[in-house]
């Protein structure tokens, strides 16, 4: 086994387990802090990939901004913390069966699909190729100018949405 | 053997340890293994014992301005008082208190002080020691940034102590709102050394980023020191309202680890600030002479520090509503102006006005969008001096 395959089976391992407990441990925020630990592992593998630029967007927005929010957010709720309902819902066998399902038909899938491997291409400076293909009007800048309006009215919306409403005099 | 050369001799003790260890017949995968390992050592402990000396310089200059003497006991000048303070943290006991959530509790501290060292990784020395250049360094020393965040909170929350929730919170809110006028900041050099690449950076800094966008380079200053929860900045660890935030459960050693991030947290943000819009090693001979460069980076460093040591020894705590008023209807649409002027100001200007007569060109745009900014101030001040008539002390409803 190669170092390579060391490093991800660990980095796979970590995102396995942690991902797992965060939807066992019974507090709120243990649960947001493993799952601080799952997107790290995530970032790890996109590091794995060279895509350096996307792992170090995966650490800014989703342990940077999302996870912080949701600490934020369960921390304003500290009684809610100590939830000491079932952790099971009845239809739970139902619900196993599926996913192994869904699991067994994406593994097969996996094996069966001859995946095309990419040539050897040159990931030296990924930065500079993103950057390039979001502006190439050939490419993705209508997708990317898309999702930058959309941001947009999202902020405008969560804008007025806070406002005050002023008092008709 | 590798060539010996007196101006690049760190890169030379670099190589001689790896030609050493290959002509003793290790692995050559193992003995590149074994310098990083080294290098990374070196690196991660003289960012780890800076705080020993800046802890006392800061002690020492901040005295000074407020007419004081400082710590004159211990050693000559009182150098050795940070000494005598880390022996009397290492044996004081480590009190956790009950009801606190101790895995947390303990890595919180840890975890803040990790992503500050994380930083140094992409900070270039000199023409020929960088930790890695990696190629979206800037965004890099954010994302690592935003894990300090995160480490409040988790000390904050596991204290058990609704003080220390209060500043976590206080800290939460002023860390996550003051990153964005910093990452628009931070735009602007990248902008215009058209990399993210920190050593690219320097190297497109004939003259210095801060002549290109002196608002940028102020906007990134004050933002850090928001950052970095210092004075005027510090309502998340406010004495007088929240005893001390955040930390205000921790004794001994983990106490130790808290002040540790923070002093190393101001010295980093000033190397960032070097490397950013001063030039970062670049000096004279520097190009020649690698390792000036080192000395050139600690100089601008230091003054950087003296910087931000002398706003926090004179600007008083701001409160909380002029924290969120200074970032979000001042600095954020400062910085996005800027950043507009600077990307018109790079296309508008002809190619072949090249170096400090470019420099200067964009000098002038910052002045005078300054002027603007000013001139908006002035009268938004004057409006609101005209509507605060002397309100009664208690209005009735």
């Amino acid at each position: 086994m190669s170092a390579q395959q060391i490093v991800f089976l660990v980095t796979a391992g970590v995102i396995v387990i942690s991902a797992a407990l965060v939807v066992t441990v019974r507090n709120l925020i243990h649960a947001s802090l493993w799952l601080v630990i799952t997107l790290f592992a995530v970032a790890a593998i996109y590091v794995q990939l060279e895509a350096d630029f996307l792992a170090v967007v995966q650490v800014i927005l989703y342990i940077g901004a999302i996870s912080i929010l949701i600490i934020f957010s369960v921390m304003l709720t500290r009684r809610v913390m100590a939830d000491t309902g079932p952790q099971r819902i009845p239809q739970w066998p139902l619900a196993a069966v599926l996913a192994l399902l869904v699991f067994g038909g994406l593994a097969y899938l996996l094996v069966q699909v001859p995946w095309p491997l990419a040539p050897n291409v040159d990931v030296s400076d990924t930065v500079l190729a993103l950057g390039e293909a979001f502006v190439d009007p050939n490419r993705y800048v209508i997708p990317f100018e898309v999702a930058t309006v959309l941001l947009l009215v999202a902020l405008v919306g969560s804008i007025s949405l806070a406002l005050p409403e002023r008092e008709s005099d | 053997m590798p060539e010996f050369s007196f101006g690049n001799i760190a890169v030379y003790a670099y190589d001689m340890i790896g030609w050493v260890l290959v002509s003793y017949g290790l692995d050559p995968k193992l003995v590149v293994i074994i310098q990083k390992f080294l290098a990374a050592f070196l690196l991660a402990n003289f960012a780890l014992l800076t705080p020993i000396f800046t802890i006392w310089l800061e002690r020492k200059i901040a005295a000074r301005f407020q007419d004081r003497l400082g710590p004159n006991r211990v050693g000559p000048y009182g150098l050795f008082q940070s000494f005598a303070d880390i022996l009397k943290l290492l044996t004081k006991e480590i009190i956790t208190p009950s009801g606190a959530d101790k895995v947390v509790y303990f890595v919180g501290p840890i975890l803040s002080v990790a992503p500050v060292l994380g930083i140094w990784v992409v900070i270039p020395f000199a023409s020929t020691m960088i930790g890695a250049n990696l190629n979206v360094g800037v965004l890099y020393s954010v994302a690592i940034g935003g894990i300090g965040t995160l480490a409040i909170m988790m000390g904050g929350w596991a204290s058990n102590n609704k003080y220390a929730l209060l500043g976590a919170f206080r800290a939460a809110s002023q860390l996550v709102s003051y990153e964005v006028p910093l990452i628009l900041a931070l735009l602007i050099p990248t902008m215009l050394a058209g990399s993210m690449g920190m050593q690219d950076i320097v190297l497109a800094q004939g003259t210095w980023f801060v002549v290109y966008a002196p608002i940028a380079a102020a906007i990134f200053l004050v933002s850090s020191l928001a950052e970095i929860g210092r004075a005027p900045f510090d309502i998340l660890e406010a004495e007088s309202e929240i005893v001390a935030g955040y930390h205000v459960e921790y004794s001994g050693f983990l106490f130790a680890i808290w002040q540790l991030g923070e002093f190393l947290h101001a010295f980093t943000i000033s190397a960032l600030v070097s490397v950013l819009f001063l030039g970062g090693w670049r000096g004279p001979l520097a190009d020649l002479y690698p390792i000036l460069g080192i000395v050139y980076l600690l100089a601008k460093t230091y003054f950087v520090y003296f910087i931000t040591m002398w706003i926090r020894a004179t600007v008083p705590r701001i409160r909380i509503d002029q924290m969120n008023n200074l970032n979000w209807k001042f600095l954020v649409p400062l910085a996005l102006a800027a950043l507009v002027l600077v990307a018109l100001v790079d296309k508008l200007l002809p190619a072949s006005l090249a170096g400090s007569a470019r420099a200067w060109a964009h000098f002038a745009s910052n002045v005078v969008l300054m002027a603007i900014v000013f001139g908006m101030l002035r009268t938004e001040s004057r409006r609101l001096q005209n509507l605060s008539a002397p309100a009664p002390v208690a209005a009735a409803h």
